[in-house]
């Protein structure tokens, strides 16, 4: 465990007083803790070997964003762009709105800085989270996103981690917090990509207020050979309504827990998601939505391609509390199999302990459809051509129900690419 | 044009067509009549290749090619559509996408070049206006959530746009009201000519009041068991099709 670590901690960087009191915790956290075996159940599928090598320290880099092969949403907001876990004051953009605070952790004002130490970590558990201990340790800055009380952030607000081939064989951290006060509303996009095979512990706290609206998203474009251990915790008291969406493309060993929790009534999650593989990839999605009170609402849909040698996992918890009567929640989770070769392990996992909830959930491993692979073959697109729409469309659907109109217009033609679609991605747009 | 020759036909070890004989020349309209269960949908499907049809018997000539040799979509490239009596939703995949890729493919087997983007999207815009649909219709996934009307209006703004040789409307009159009947009667005469055919299947004379057939047939019992011109539709609507089939019991 410590072999993770040692090049972190000889790393001096001068860090407040609160920040080194997290490290220091971080640190014996981690130091206590056995990295996840694949005995473990939450690890069965997923192998940690990729991680057992030793990682340097990543150094900060002045590359361009052309050297580094950074292309980025065009999403008319503020963006604040981390390359190799170090902020790039020169690539970012931050715009004024009275409706919001982002700053990084080590530029926080004493007030910010209070309420980091208050928020941070709280929603987030150790046992959930094994390596949120790691994260900790060797905490050096990370961002926090505040939405005012009863305030609308004018645009969207993108934060990129980028890693460059001078990032290889190194790890970095990711820190974010987002504190969406009371009836306050937000969109987030977390952004990572990258070139090399580095390693990336990412950690975001999503904490939505009552009656806070936050639009989120999580895309993972990084390199197929890229390693990513990643956590999205969340808390929703009263009312609060969460819609987050998650794109993962490949990658040499992805994991990413999703833990949302119902704290107060009424509160909704909308919770979307997307993983495409090929080659030896494999990407393994943990979620775990807790129901902890009454008349909170959940619909989460997963959609997965998995071609190649590539394996998926996807693992959907749903936690209904004796407390949480009136609860709906809704999970669903498609699979489509491209090669003899690739392997999807799902599991849907209901624990209901209410006896007045409404509770739905379905996971399906299969090839496309007959039907509407006839019905294209007859307005004279080739078979091979059709299984390509098909395929899109399979993914894209979740893609459409996206609100935030210029994240579609990026995803859909890398999607199109992906799939080596020549589709007439955009015009439809134009139709309009 | 088209030229089907003594097909039989079964779907799940089921004989459903059992010598099916019709000619159709340019130009023509042919209406096949009968009674559920005759086996009116199955040719649309066996003409298309649908898979789960099995040819068990005959043969089926199209443009002089031997049509049930050919795959689905060479049947497409080479002039044959069918309307689809039950359209396929295809959520994820906008309309304008499904067209484009579909006008694009037929184009270029054809060794046509695709259209521009613009003037694609040109094109699409005046067939959703020429059959009454909204231009939100072209962003939307292929029949998702439309109504039985929309997802027939939809069938024959695709037929517009891929200009076939030989159309066939599966029941395309079933479940319309008047108004969206007479948008798709508008449209398919104004398509008719003399290079292009017609093959109307329905269950009902009321599309013929719209669209003048130039010759009527009845199948029933997985054969046309009767031919004739537009007065036996009319005959049909008055007398029901127990007639027939006692005529041929007979």
């Amino acid at each position: 465990m410590a072999d993770l670590l040692t090049p972190q901690l000889n790393a001096e960087t001068p860090v407040s007083d609160w920040l080194q009191a997290r490290r220091l915790a971080g640190l014996a956290a981690w130091e206590s803790s056995d990295l996840p075996t694949r005995k473990t159940e939450e690890w069965k599928y997923t192998s940690l070997f990729a991680l057992q090598q030793p990682f340097m320290a990543a150094s900060e880099t002045a590359e361009s964003a052309e050297e580094i092969g950074l292309e980025l949403p065009q999403l008319e907001g503020s963006r604040l762009v981390f390359v190799n876990g170090f902020w790039r004051e020169d690539l970012s953009d931050i715009l004024p709105d009275a409706a919001i605070e982002l700053v990084r952790f080590s530029e926080a004002d004493p007030t910010q800085a209070a309420l980091i130490v208050q928020h941070l970590g709280s929603v987030v558990t150790g046992n959930k989270h094994p390596f949120s201990a790691l994260n900790d340790a060797v905490l050096a800055d990370g961002v926090f996103f505040r939405i005012l009380k009863g305030s609308k952030a004018a645009c969207p607000i993108q934060l990129v981690w980028h890693n460059s081939h001078q990032a290889d064989a190194a790890i970095n951290s990711q820190r974010l917090l987002v504190l969406a006060e009371q009836h306050s509303e937000a969109t987030v996009v977390e952004h990572f990509s990258g070139q090399g095979h580095s390693f990336t512990n990412g950690l975001s706290e999503l904490i939505l207020e009552t009656g806070a609206t936050l639009n989120h998203s999580r895309l993972h474009l990084e390199s197929a050979e890229a390693l990513h251990i990643g956590g999205l915790h969340a808390a929703l008291e009263r009312d609060a309504t969460l819609n987050s969406f998650h794109v993962a493309f490949g990658g040499k060993l992805k994991r990413v827990d999703i833990v949302i929790n119902h704290q107060g009534r009424g509160a909704h999650c909308q919770l979307d998601g997307m993983y495409l593989l090929r080659g030896q990839e494999h990407v393994d999605y943990h979620t775990c939505i807790e129901h902890a009170v009454p008349h909170c609402t959940t619909d989460e849909t997963f959609r997965g391609i998995v071609g190649d040698k590539a394996s998926a996992v996807f693992n959907g918890r749903i936690h209904i509390h004796p407390d949480a009567q009136k609860t709906r929640a809704e999970l669903s989770n498609k699979n489509l199999l491209t090669s003899a070769t690739a392997e999807v392990n799902t599991k849907p996992e209901l624990e209901i302990y209410a006896d007045d909830v409404r509770c739905a959930h379905g996971a399906t491993v299969a090839q496309l459809d007959e039907s509407m692979l006839h019905y294209l073959r007859t307005r004279g697109i080739p078979a091979d051509e059709a299984l390509v729409l098909l395929s899109y469309g399979f993914v894209n659907a979740l893609v459409e129900k996206q609100r935030l109109d210029s994240l579609r217009g990026y995803l859909k033609p890398l999607l199109a690419d992906y799939f080596g679609a020549a589709l007439a991605v955009g015009s439809d747009d134009a139709a309009g | 044009m088209l030229s089907i020759k003594d097909l039989h036909a079964e779907v799940e070890a089921k004989n459903i067509l059992k010598g099916l004989n019709l000619e159709i020349r340019e130009g023509e309209v042919h209406a096949i009549m009968g009674p559920n269960g005759s086996g009116k949908s199955t040719l649309g499907h066996v003409l298309s290749g649908r898979p789960g049809y099995e040819i068990t018997q005959g043969n089926v000539e199209f443009l002089g090619k031997d049509l049930l040799d050919l795959d689905t979509e060479e049947r497409a490239h080479l002039g044959l559509f069918l309307a689809f009596q039950y359209p396929v939703e295809i959520p994820g995949v906008s309309n304008m996408e499904f067209l484009k890729a579909s006008v694009d493919a037929v184009r270029e087997s054809q060794g046509a070049s695709a259209y521009d983007t613009v003037s694609f999207t040109r094109r699409a815009r005046e067939a959703c206006a020429a059959v009454d649909l909204d231009q939100g219709f072209l962003k939307r996934g292929v029949n998702e959530g439309f109504s039985g009307g929309e997802k027939k209006r939809n069938e024959l703004m695709q037929m517009m746009l891929l200009e076939p040789r030989l159309c066939i409307l599966d029941e395309t009159d079933s479940g319309l009201d008047i108004d969206a009947l007479q948008v798709v009667a508008n449209g398919v005469n104004a398509m008719r000519s003399e290079s292009r055919s017609f093959l109307l299947v329905t269950h009902y004379q009321r599309l013929l009041d719209y669209i003048e057939p130039d010759f009527v047939h009845v199948l029933a019992g997985g054969r046309i068991i009767k031919s004739g011109e537009k007065s036996l539709a009319l005959e049909l609507e008055a007398k029901g099709y127990s007639w027939l089939d006692e005529g041929k019991v007979a």
